[in-house]
């Protein structure tokens, strides 16, 4: 075990496959001499060279329709796209050919690829450059959807998507690179998909999270514990898909009430999801309608003001279930 | 000081008259000052997000949009301010914007990458690289389709080119012949990719494929980048279609604040500071007798005023209210 930030773990993911498994390689924008814009990738350049680091030229479709290439030709490729607001660019690619060689070719083919991307708002980006899409990307069958919170999970769950033979889109917040932790630095350590982990056990609510929420539902139970005595539960997905419900729905019968947390918009989104699949297992169990706490429907705006208006926060959380009571 | 750029660097008498010469000089220094202003105040915590400076660029914004006419329209990347300022934006507006408050050209929603004055033909301000070609296209259709003849320059950088919608963008302009003209700033590096690892061509080489004119300029020389993007603004106005310009630039600074430049070195930045398109321009202009230390004395001091009136400005002006975090999510229409 070493304590290390969640962008260090990834980085010690990236760097233990690519000594274990020779067709494993890294491509993107600026991951080599800029060193990631998020520093994941510093380093690796230098240690494995040009050729399993490659910066490309800014072509989000490009270099995933190539990464899809790679795939089918033996290879392990992971393409990062720097921010998924860039990979709008690619969705075409992800959705209409890697998410659907595997099926349409009645199993003949199928694309072992990383796609790595950063999310979220609250840096002030404004409205082209601070989505949450893990959601959207959660809509498709035939992708896999990742999310980590923190450093252990992070690397555990990088190191086991390069050991799956299907697209696996793998989502980091941005505000959850500098968060530190220990991780554990067996080079076997791998964090399955679809076990969702309860980070807290609770009595009286159950808060769902994925990504950075994840940290806002904690902080908002220990604000429920201390200001009002109510014991709340914490669910971390880390995989959009597979989802792991019963987990969720587990917890849901031990506390009778629901909040669901998540950056992204509420309209549409994942949340509504979770709040139907909760409702269809656990209805009888419910002693209140399952709430959820999202962004405000607005494109993020610049200022600091209005972006933390726009944002869901740890009071909106403790709200929410004070209004179940 | 040697000065090696093309125009500038020529003998002969001047190639514009002295009033507009000034007017460039100034220009070009208060883009470069209100530039280290603005990364000053993002180290001071009044500017946040992604901020990415013009310094060392300026000659490109000034030389290129001050061969257009009012009516004409900008269409730019996310390095805009000097874009929005030499087309007539009011800077305390962009300083304003900058910092979020309510006077800004967006009223403080759009922040340093998103500037747009529609009032002044200023339309963006676009942070995903390329998105705002194909915009080009469409607002060169409208000019055309409407006979208003107005020429839209469209701004980008190096790191366009590789993205498909480049390619789309340049098909299309030449297909339906329309008053657009490309303007791109090739400042050698897209982030921390080097232009010459990105492109297996040359820029213009791709323009010319589409059978669009296209040259490549001195993107430091001001008069040079002015008298080249007046050929395009004729060729544009008398209804041939679009153009290309490649303008060779530099910037000074790093690709953002944020920028921790692993991929350069100090030498190549003192090399283009060499060529510094604003001393060039007052080396040309005092040869000629056009300008003498005294009057560049007072300039320098007119534009320290008036960059310090921007951020007095900015610094006034209140912060949005929360109350209109709902505005503007869509248009309010009655369908008739
Ligand atoms: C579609 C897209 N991909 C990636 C990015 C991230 N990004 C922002 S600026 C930039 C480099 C662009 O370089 P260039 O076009 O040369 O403009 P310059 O910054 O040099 O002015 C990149 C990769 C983005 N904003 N949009
Ligand atoms: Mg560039």
């Amino acid at each position: 075990m070493a304590e290390m930030r969640m962008r260090d773990a990834l980085r010690e993911a990236l760097r233990e496959e690519l000594r274990r498994d020779p067709t494993v390689f890294l491509m993107g924008e600026d991951i080599g001499a800029y060193g990631g814009s998020y520093s994941v990738t510093k380093g690796l350049l230098e240690e494995f060279g040009p050729e399993r680091v490659r910066d490309t030229p800014i072509a989000e479709s490009g270099i995933i329709g190539a990464g899809i290439g790679a795939a089918l030709g033996g290879l392990r490729p992971m393409v990062e796209l720097m921010t998924i607001n860039f990979s709008l660019l690619a969705l075409d690619q992800i959705v209409n050919t890697a998410a659907k060689l595997h099926y349409m070719t009645n199993g003949q083919m199928h694309v072992p690829m990383v796609i790595r991307m950063a999310s979220g708002g609250g840096s002030q980006l404004a409205a082209t450059h601070s989505h949450s899409l893990e959601g959207l990307y959660a809509h498709f069958p035939g992708l896999k959807v990742v999310c980590p919170s923190n450093p252990a999970d992070a690397k555990g769950l990088l190191k086991r998507a390069f050991r799956d033979d299907n697209t696996v889109v793998f989502i980091e917040h941005t505000a959850n690179y500098g968060f530190k932790g220990e991780v554990p630095d067996d080079p076997d350590f791998l964090v399955e998909f679809g076990q969702a982990n309860v980070l807290r056990e609770g009595s009286d609510v159950t808060i769902v999270g994925y990504s950075g929420s994840v940290h806002q539902a904690m902080r908002a139970a220990a604000m429920l514990e201390e200001q009002d005595e109510i014991s709340a539960e914490v669910v971390d997905l880390r995989t959009l898909r597979p989802l792991d419900m019963d987990t969720v729905v587990r917890s849901v019968k031990k506390t009778n009430r629901a909040v669901i947390v998540e950056d992204a918009w509420k309209f549409g989104g994942f949340g509504g999801e979770l709040s139907a699949q909760i409702m269809e297992r656990a209805f009888d169990w419910l002693d209140a309608p399952v709430a959820r706490v999202c962004s405000k429907d607005v494109p993020m705006p610049y200022n600091r003001d209005l972006e933390f208006a726009a944002l869901p926060s740890e009071e909106d959380i403790v709200e929410a279930v004070l209004a179940m009571f | 000081m040697t000065v090696e750029t093309a125009v500038t660097g020529a003998s002969g008498g001047p190639v514009l008259p002295a009033g507009q010469l000034e007017r460039f000089l100034y220009e070009m220094a208060f883009i470069r000052r209100f530039e280290e202003k603005a990364g000053e105040m993002y180290t001071r915590g009044k500017i946040r997000g992604f901020l990415h400076l013009y310094t060392g660029q300026e000659a490109c914004a000034v030389g290129a949009i001050h061969a257009l006419e009012e009516r004409d329209r900008v269409i730019a990347h996310y390095r805009d301010h000097g874009h929005a300022i030499a087309k007539g934006v009011d800077p305390k507006r962009v300083m304003a914007e900058l910092y979020g408050r309510v006077d800004g050209t967006s009223g403080g929603r759009g922040g340093s990458m998103h500037i747009y004055d529609t009032s002044k033909g200023m339309m963006g301000g676009y942070a995903i690289v390329t998105a705002h070609l194909p915009v080009a296209v469409g607002l060169g259709l409208a000019s055309a389709m409407k006979g208003e003849n107005f020429i839209t320059l469209c701004i980008f950088g190096d790191g366009s080119v590789g993205e498909g919608e480049f390619h789309e963008a340049l098909n299309l302009a030449v297909l339906w012949k329309v008053p657009v003209i490309f303007f791109c700033e090739n400042n050698l590096y897209g982030m921390g990719v080097s232009f010459a690892e990105s492109l297996s061509t040359e820029i213009p080489k791709l323009a010319a494929a589409y059978n669009m004119p296209a040259v490549s300029i001195d993107g430091m020389d001001v008069l040079e980048v002015h008298l080249e993007t007046k050929k395009a603004v004729e060729h544009c106005r008398a209804g041939k279609g679009p153009y290309f310009i490649e303008a060779m630039t530099y910037r000074y600074r790093g690709h953002s604040m944020s920028d921790p430049e692993l991929y350069r070195l100090k030498d190549e930045i003192e090399e283009y500071r060499r060529r510094d398109a604003i001393t060039s321009l007052r080396l040309y202009m005092e040869e000629r007798g056009l300008i003498d230390q005294g009057r560049w004395r007072e300039l320098e001091e007119r534009v320290e005023r008036d960059v310090e009136e921007c951020i007095a400005f900015a610094e006034a002006s209140p912060q949005p209210s929360i109350g209109t975090l709902f505005d503007h999510v869509t248009k309010e229409s009655n369908g008739g």
